[in-house]
């Protein structure tokens, strides 16, 4: 066993300190000490992006680097990208008119991937968006109503830059 | 088919009745929760003093146990317990037919929990290691100590079925036949004008949903032992309480919302370990399979060999065909039987074929095993069968489309087993559509490339075999608020089966959406309904609380009519309010009147499917099936004539949905299952090296990503016709058979030649390039214009 390593880490603006296992990966770190189970392991190789979390703003593999490797950092998941009343932020009400989740179980993954590529503040291509969410796997939804919700939502967003 | 007023683009329908809920593309009520993260699945739960549970599989194919020894791992601290077979109590697990209380004798199967003597697959369960932590278990698999003396394995299902051949289990390797034997096939390719032969080669696929097997164990305060697990089917708590040998009743399945399913979680998966870790050790426990021990151990769908031999008229009329089908079964039966079944019942498509004759087996190998898997046999065949037609369509210089329509199934069509076709099938109607909706084929994109397209088509049955007497049950109350409570047994595994529920009984009792709660998956309080398989849950749970909330409405009008000596008849419930000549009652208000008279604000149905009389062998019985939901697929796509890549352009796949509840779930249906057969036509593959499964992880077993498809273009027809409710036909399964067979026909037309084996991977693009009497590899050409040929290549 390794040794026991305090990380402090503030996941979606709470500030979370836990002394666990030096050897824990950030995705079990915060599933199982942090109880943030939003991020899922669904294959542990960084394959799958189903623990995508933002670590500083920059999507991440949760189950490929130690909570330890990031100790200090700004964590985001999907349950952080709602709006600081609790309400669905513009992004995530594009996935829910666009049926974006159907299983749901990629979705936290592919919420916080799309929030990073919105967050570029450049126009994407319907194509781009598809090489943006490549990380990401879904089962159910043959990946088109998670297109067109990031579509949207970019519409949006940018509607709301141009009225500015 | 007319477009009423209001309609989504893609849907078409000839039903005109007023609904004001039912058939709204509606968001799901569940989609919030899932967008915020919030969702608890299986593995999400964690209880206090709670331990973690893992298995020790076997890494040979096929062994004897020679010795096994758990006193090292025993002794590591944190170590809670080691279970052998020995220290089940009845180490056996009924994998025939889940949820189901008949047993049909040719269905019936069974393994070890745990192997004690004798090891038949790579992954095979040996030993269950309980700890205090992940950590631990992980170290204490590695200390528990297996011998094991390798025999002699057989991996190739033909071979296992030869002389001689080593038996993986004592009564031979034969696990499973049906035959057909329709009109007279032998004068039928006599009087032919042209026959059409081919076999074709199905592969192992994972079903990969994202969420890898899961789940928490309990026991509760009643001494009732609870399984929160990520499962289609909670009534696996008859076969927990069988393996521990306690009664029924003290075994409860809760089935939370399923992070995908496919029928890979129609089997038991984490259950009995889970189950005999927690009555071992009276703690809490969980159990968490990874990615890798998902793809190495759980069933996959079946590999089947295919030959047809079909015998038509000059004018493309089909006249007989000739089937023999060998399924690859792996270590152990599960639902093989069945699905072969399947196979045998769905062999000659959407077709008219008066002649038939069809032999099909699966056979005992040292592969893994193999189950159920959406499609379920009915998907393999497509392959097989829609090959046939393109290879008739360009011998008889007929279009694709001309040829499947003049063949299609009409009502009252017997299909080759007996069974009549009962309603009305839009085949005709969706050809067109994906016609009509592709326009011309696309032109390739520069030099080196190719570019083709195909079409195929395709029947699924909805419902649970007949012989199985399936049932759902639900239960729909009003509060006295007039917010309205909906228990019905369905597992959600992320199809919208809840929410369409909600539809159903908001349709019905006039009730706004956001007033009413689905209780669903719990095998002890919520109505058992059944498995969430075999496209059968909107059929039969929909018509429960269909019947339930009908029953419901009833007795409400009946009591209000009492109560204002009105009839009945004249009644209305509206929007909370009962109303009709003179009356205007609120519904709360109703409700207590009939408290007060006595009648109940609650209602319980029992939904039965049709019933069939078990086949032995022969398959001429007759009904087999409820019904069949019918489709056609189209794809272009282009081929690089030096890498034999191929992109997807256009996807478009229509189904006969008979009503969509909510046509945003048939979409979703549609789309998902068309590219999970893209993913099975095109890149997927559970590869085996003498049994052993070399499939590591996601970075070999390559599902489709967002950048492997185009847009998919779903189309729901609407006919009305179906058997679930308010004429809704199943539409799970369905969308996944005709892609392999749309790009297979696709790289045909690209090509020339036929690829024959799936995945149709870019060395067997290459391999019909090299074989294509029209096209030099890395020259661009005019084969955009010659038709599907019929040549076969590896």
């Amino acid at each position: 066993m390794t040794d026991t390593v305090t990380v402090t880490l503030t996941v979606n603006g709470r500030r979370v300190t836990r002394a666990a296992g030096g050897h824990l990966s950030l995705l079990r770190w915060l599933r199982d000490e942090a109880g943030v189970t939003d991020p899922k392991y669904g294959c542990g190789e960084g394959i799958c992006g189903a623990c995508t979390v933002l670590v500083d703003g920059a999507p991440v593999s949760s189950c490929l680097v130690l909570a330890a490797q990031v100790d200090g950092a700004q964590v985001t998941t999907a349950a952080g990208l709602c709006e600081p009343d609790g309400s669905l932020s513009p992004l995530q009400r594009a996935f829910h008119a666009h049926h974006a989740a159907q299983c749901g179980f990629c979705t936290p993954g592919m919420l916080v991937t799309a929030a990073a590529m919105l967050a570029g503040g450049r126009r994407l291509t319907r194509d781009e968006i598809r090489d943006g969410l490549h990380g990401n796997l879904c089962r159910c939804t043959g990946y088109q109503p998670i297109v067109d919700a990031v579509e949207a939502a970019q519409e949006q967003q940018a509607a709301g830059e141009a009225s500015r | 088919v007319t477009a009423a007023a209001g309609e989504g683009p893609g849907i078409r329908t000839s039903k005109a009745d007023q609904l004001r809920v039912v058939g709204q593309p509606l968001p799901r009520h569940d989609q919030a929760e899932k967008i915020t993260g919030a969702t608890r699945y299986a593995g999400d739960l964690a209880l206090a003093h709670m331990l973690h549970a893992a298995l020790v599989r076997s890494p040979l194919p096929s062994a004897a146990i020679t010795r096994r020894d758990a006193t090292a791992a025993r002794q590591l601290p944190g170590v809670v317990a080691v279970l052998f077979g020995e220290d089940v109590p009845h180490n056996l697990i009924r994998v025939d037919v889940p949820g189901q209380a008949v047993q049909v004798a040719a269905l019936q199967a069974s393994m070890e929990v745990l192997a004690t003597g004798r090891v038949r697959f790579h992954g095979e369960p040996v030993a269950l290691v309980v700890a205090e932590s992940e950590d631990v278990l992980a170290q204490a698999c590695d200390l528990v100590e297996v011998d094991y003396q390798e025999l002699p394995g057989i991996y190739d299902p033909d071979e296992a079925l030869a002389g001689g051949a080593p038996a993986v289990h004592e009564h031979g390797n034969l696990l499973s036949q049906w035959a057909i034997d329709r009109g007279d096939v032998d004068a039928a390719f006599e009087a032919a004008d042209v026959v059409a032969d081919g076999v074709y080669r199905t592969q192992h696929v994972d079903h990969a949903y994202l969420e890898p097997e899961a789940g928490v164990g309990w026991l509760d305060d009643e001494g009732v032992l609870n399984l929160r697990v990520s499962t289609q089917v909670v009534e696996h708590y008859r076969d927990v309480a069988k393996i521990l040998g306690i009664p029924e009743a003290r075994v409860r399945v809760i089935a939370p919302y399923v992070g995908g399913g496919f029928g890979g979680k129609e089997d038991m998966t984490v259950e009995p370990y889970l189950a005999l870790s927690v009555w071992h050790t009276r703690r809490p426990v969980r159990m968490q399979w990874t990615r890798q021990e998902s793809l190495l151990a759980r069933p996959k769908r079946h590999p089947m060999r295919l030959r047809y031999r079909t015998a038509a008229a000059s004018d493309g009329t089909v006249l007989a065909q000739d089937i023999d089908i060998t399924a690859d079964a792996g270590a152990y039966a599960y639902l093989s039987a069945l699905v072969l079944l399947y196979s045998s019942v769905h062999a000659c498509g959407p077709y008219r074929v008066p002649n038939v004759r069809l032999r099909a087996r699966a056979a005992y190998t040292n592969n893994p095993p193999t189950s159920a898997f959406r499609g379920f046999g009915g998907m393999q065949v497509v392959f097989g069968y829609e090959a046939q037609m393109d290879a008739l369509a360009h011998r008889l210089g007929i279009t694709p489309a001309e040829i499947r329509k003049r063949n299609a199934l009409t009502r009252g069509d017997p299909l080759p087993a007996g069974q009549p076709i009962e309603t009305e099938v839009l085949l005709a109607k969706a050809i067109d559509a994906v016609l009509e909706a592709a326009g011309p084929k696309p032109a390739p994109s520069g030099p080196g490339k190719v570019t083709g397209r195909g079409l195929a088509c395709n029947l699924q049955s909805y419902g649970r075999l007949t012989w199985l007497n399936d049932s759902a049950a639900a239960w729909v109350g009003f509060q006295l608020d007039g917010s309205l409570s909906v228990r019905c047994g369905v597992p959600d595994i992320g199809g919208g089966q809840a929410s369409s529920l909600a539809q159903i009984a908001a349709e019905i009792l006039a009730v706004p959406m956001e007033a009413i709660t689905v209780h669903f998956g719990d095998s002890a309080l919520t109505p058992l309904a059944g498995t969430t398989t075999a496209t059968r849950q909107l059929y039969m749970s929909g018509n429960a609380v269909c019947q339930a909330a009908s029953q419901l409405r009833d007795q409400i009008l009946a009591a209000a009519a009492a109560e204002t000596s009105q009839p009945a008849e004249g009644l209305r419930l509206e929007e909370g309010r009962i109303t009709g000549p003179g009356v205007s009652i609120s519904l709360p208000g109703a409700l207590v009147t009939c408290r007060r008279l006595g009648v109940p604000t609650e209602a319980l149905a029992t939904f039965f499917g049709p019933k069939g009389k078990p086949a032995v062998r022969n398959l001429q019985s007759g009904r087999v099936f409820p019904d069949f939901t019918f489709g056609a697929h189209l794809c272009d796509l282009e081929a690089d004539t030096q890498t034999g890549q191929v992109t997807l352009l256009r996807y478009i796949a229509c189904h006969d949905a008979g009503r969509a509840i909510n046509p945003r779930s048939v979409q979703g249906q549609i789309s998902g299952g068309a590219a999970q057969g893209l993913g099975m036509a095109l890149l997927e593959e559970i590869t085996l090296d003498h049994g052993i499964n070399t499939t590591g992880g996601l970075f070999q077993y390559l599902i489709p990503t967002a950048t492997d498809l185009c847009d998919i273009q779903p189309i729901i027809l609407e006919s009305g016709e179906g058997m679930g409710p308010f004429g809704a036909r199943g539409i799970g399964e369905p969308p996944i058979g005709p892609p392999a067979a749309a790009v297979a026909s696709a790289i045909a037309d690209a090509t020339g030649t036929r690829p024959t084996t799936l995945p149709i991977t870019p060395e067997r693009v290459l391999d019909c390039l090299l074989a294509s009497p029209y096209i030099s590899p890395g020259r661009s050409s005019a084969a955009a214009a010659i038709p599907p040929g019929t040549e076969e290549t590896g």
